[in-house]
């Protein structure tokens, strides 16, 4: 009898762990298909919800089903997902034929050895490398190797600014450098007292850190990476651009301490209300027009700079953000997918899809289209043609945004809770953060 | 692939047997008849071992396999390939000076710490409840249904709503706390900073309490009223029934009940997962979390492995212990 009793809690025990063992083994095949005539297509949740996103993409792909004859079924995944879906697909083999991934993961998925290399015949396919914005292309993988994916949506960050609440302050413009910047948001939180704030920030969102990080760390000569791919986020110039950020709410208090724990974008919510003055965001347009704003009540400004205007060179005001689309090697249907890619970088459907989601075409050609230039777009636009550059393209990106955008997190905790925010508590943080990327 | 050939031929030969004797009732074909005698009862187990084998074990065997290999982005889509590392990843997680082994040991303090609180007070609770639900009182049938509905909602969502209860701005927690009670002096934060480990025990125990609710009181329920009858004739107090008829009435359960208890809480994924995201404040870094985001997060799945190996090999040891510990107590008890 003790002996079945303690068999079963052994058993309980063991089945209990197998769980954490094995735990995300659990993958969905997309079914990579046999025939030439479907393909599999992971679509990246990019509007509002994903039965927007399925409005929006059923069409197009009904369009491409009648030119080509070859049908393709879409799936949207969500973003909290996708990272791991892809992970699991690669591991099992089983993917879909084409996919949306996230510009900043692909170095670390072009390691996988999971995704067709664009090389130049696979260019070639669609209409050729030159077609796309540079930069863009830049931010789809390795330096030195045939990028992982192509373009499909790209983004910059831009200042957003509330026109009444400048006005109420008495600022007539929106700040062009980072002192500027602090000195406007004191205006309009007054120390904290005014209830409320001059800059929104997402304190608990790990992309948004880094990119944030990454941003200033450009303006302070530091590029969180060397050469080889080996980490530098302790040198003075990432410590000085992670400290410059959290000083915003430690020491000039013009971010709200509640922002610390924000990670589902409440920021922009405080912004459309009136609460707060500033976000530094990509593409906020649609959020703020669902929110009840009306395209005159906010400006878009490029993302300050340490001093100067934002051009080539340090004073880069933004990372290349944006949407990639990649082809599963694994796929039976290259030749489909290829023809897949080709349509939806057309430069056609690049206007209408940007169009449809805010974003900015990576394709030169449809950049002319007047949408484009509309007040919102065109900052975002110009930023990345002119002063954008694309996050480290190594193959750890996943692990820093991970290990330094954790850092920076409890940071902003620290800063939150009214604990002083030094050098040396910073750089005690992004050491703790390299020693993790090294084993 | 052989086991699950075997079963599926088995069934149709039967069949086949049946037909062809089918004059001949009562004698029973020759292959059943012999499988009858020596080995149904374990060709009846047989699918339940094949899924324990493909569901349990065999990724176990894999995990473990794997904690010995540098499992990174570079090797994932052939993961047999990638290098033999040995004991490195063991080495690295238990190394406690560098930051890696720190921070596990400092995961599995704090693990350690929840799982007490929420293991004790969910237990405390639970045994409360039961205990004052076995007075026959008006309303007592829906009381007991209210209790049990933790257990009964689903995690994701349950959790999500403490979530947004405990935010800072606009969450219920300090609306009661600050604006009304007037108990803190300024609006607390629960989801980042220190005070996240005690949001994540208050879920932890609210999630697992009905669960001992719910064993005491069955087996409270198993317990003869003759006996405290007898006992409150020959004088006995309602302390002295606890003690003498209730507190061991139950030791079984109770035995069964900490250890699962233990084990769920001690493994816990989704109430720190739900409430903080991947990366959980420093003070609420759970085990199950840490080793996560060391294996999903970072891509190092063979450092991953490794943990949970040795968080497994502990779980073990403690409830191997636990099992001793407790059955001899048992034993003498009983003798």
């Amino acid at each position: 009898m003790r002996r079945i009793r303690a068999a079963a809690a052994v058993a309980i025990t063991v089945s209990t762990l197998a769980g954490a063992t094995a735990c995300g083994g659990g993958s969905e095949a997309g079914g990579s298909n046999e025939s030439p005539k479907t393909l599999t297509y992971w679509a990246s949740n990019q509007g509002p919800s994903i039965p927007a996103d399925k409005k929006i993409l059923t069409p197009e792909l009904k369009k491409f089903e009648k030119q080509t004859g070859i049908k393709v079924k879409l799936e949207v995944v969500p973003w909290s997902d996708l990272l791991k879906r892809i992970l699991a697909a690669t591991t099992s083999g089983q993917g879909p034929d084409v996919l949306n991934i996230g510009n900043t993961w692909s170095a670390s998925l072009q390691a996988t050895g999971a995704l067709l290399p664009w090389n130049a015949k696979n260019f070639d396919a669609i209409g050729g490398r030159d077609r796309f914005v540079d930069a863009a292309v830049g931010s789809a993988g390795a330096e030195g190797k045939d990028p992982s994916a192509v373009p499909l949506y790209s983004l910059s960050y831009a200042l957003y600014y509330n026109k009444k609440m400048f006005a109420d302050a008495g600022i007539a413009q929106a700040p062009a450098t980072w002192d500027e910047l602090v000195a406007d948001g004191k205006k309009i939180s007054k120390n904290g007292t005014s209830g409320k704030w001059g800059l929104g920030a997402e304190g608990g969102n790990l992309s948004n850190n880094i990119h944030q990080a990454f941003v200033l760390g450009q303006q302070h000569g530091a590029d969180f990476f060397d050469a080889s791919g080996k980490p530098t986020f302790t040198s003075p110039g990432a410590v000085a651009a992670v400290k410059q950020y959290v000083d915003f709410m430690g020491k000039d208090k013009i971010i709200a301490p509640g922002n610390a724990e924000y990670a589902q974008n409440q920021s922009l919510s405080d912004f459309s209300k009136g609460k707060t003055a500033m976000v530094l965001w990509q593409a906020a347009a649609s959020t703020f027009a669902s929110q009840g704003m009306k395209p005159e009540d906010w400006g878009a400004a490029p993302v300050p700079v340490q001093s100067g205007t934002p051009g080539k060179g340090k004073n880069v005001n933004s990372m290349v953000a944006g949407i990639n689309m990649a082809v599963f090697k694994n796929t039976k249907n290259t030749k489909g997918a290829l023809q897949f890619v080709k349509f939806m970088t057309s430069t056609d459907e690049q206007k209408l899809l940007n169009k449809a989601y805010g974003s900015v075409p990576p394709v030169t050609a449809a950049q002319s289209d007047p949408a484009f230039n509309a007040p919102g777009v065109k900052v975002l636009k110009d930023t990345l043609s002119n002063s954008a550059a694309p996050l480290p393209q190594v193959a750890s990106e996943s692990q820093f945004e991970t290990t330094v955008g954790t850092a920076i997190k409890e940071l902003w905790a620290d800063a939150a809770a009214g604990k002083a925010i030094t050098t040396e508590s910073v750089k005690a943080k992004l050491t703790k953060a390299q020693q993790q990327m090294t084993q | 692939m052989t086991a699950t050939d075997t079963t599926s031929q088995v069934p149709q030969a039967a069949g086949d047997d049946v037909l062809k004797s089918g004059g001949a009732r009562g004698r029973f074909p020759r292959i059943p008849d012999r499988i009858r005698r020596g080995g149904l009862p374990y060709l009846l187990l047989l699918p339940a071992l094949v899924l324990e084998l493909l569901i349990h074990i065999l990724p176990m065997i894999i995990g473990m396999v794997m904690s010995f290999r540098g499992l990174t982005q570079f090797f994932i889509r052939n993961w047999s390939n990638a290098p033999w590392t040995g004991l490195h990843n063991y080495r690295v997680a238990v190394d406690f000076d560098a930051p890696i082994g720190k921070a596990l040991l400092h995961s599995f303090y704090v693990t350690l710490g929840f799982t007490l609180l929420a293991v004790g007070l969910s237990w405390l609770v639970g045994t409360g409840t039961a205990v004052l639900m076995q007075e026959n009182f008006r309303g007592r049938g829906l009381l007991r249904t209210i209790f049990l509905v933790p257990y009964a909602l689903p995690a994701y969502a349950a959790i999500i709503t403490w979530a947004f209860m405990f935010q800072r701005d606009n969450g219920l927690v300090n609306h009661v706390l600050h604006d009304q009670l007037h108990i803190t002096d300024k609006p607390s934060f629960w989801l980042i900073g220190d005070n996240s480990f005690y949001a994540l025990v208050i879920v932890a125990i609210w999630k697992s309490w009905p669960f001992a609710f719910l064993m005491v009181m069955a087996a409270l329920q198993n317990i003869p009223r003759e006996l405290y009858e007898a006992a409150s004739i020959d004088g006995a107090g309602l302390w002295q029934q606890i003690r003498k008829i209730t507190m061991p009435s139950l030791r079984p359960v109770n035995q069964v009940l900490v250890l699962v208890l233990f084990l769920w809480t001690f493994n816990d994924f989704n109430t720190p997962y739900v409430l903080f995201g991947k990366s959980a404040p420093e003070s609420a870094d759970l085990i199950s979390i840490h080793i996560y985001q060391s294996s999903f997060d970072t891509w190092n799945f063979g450092s991953g492995s490794a943990m949970s190996v040795l968080l497994l090999l502990f779980l073990l040891v403690v409830t191997t212990v636990y099992l001793i510990f407790t059955s001899r107590g048992r034993k003498t008890s009983d003798g």
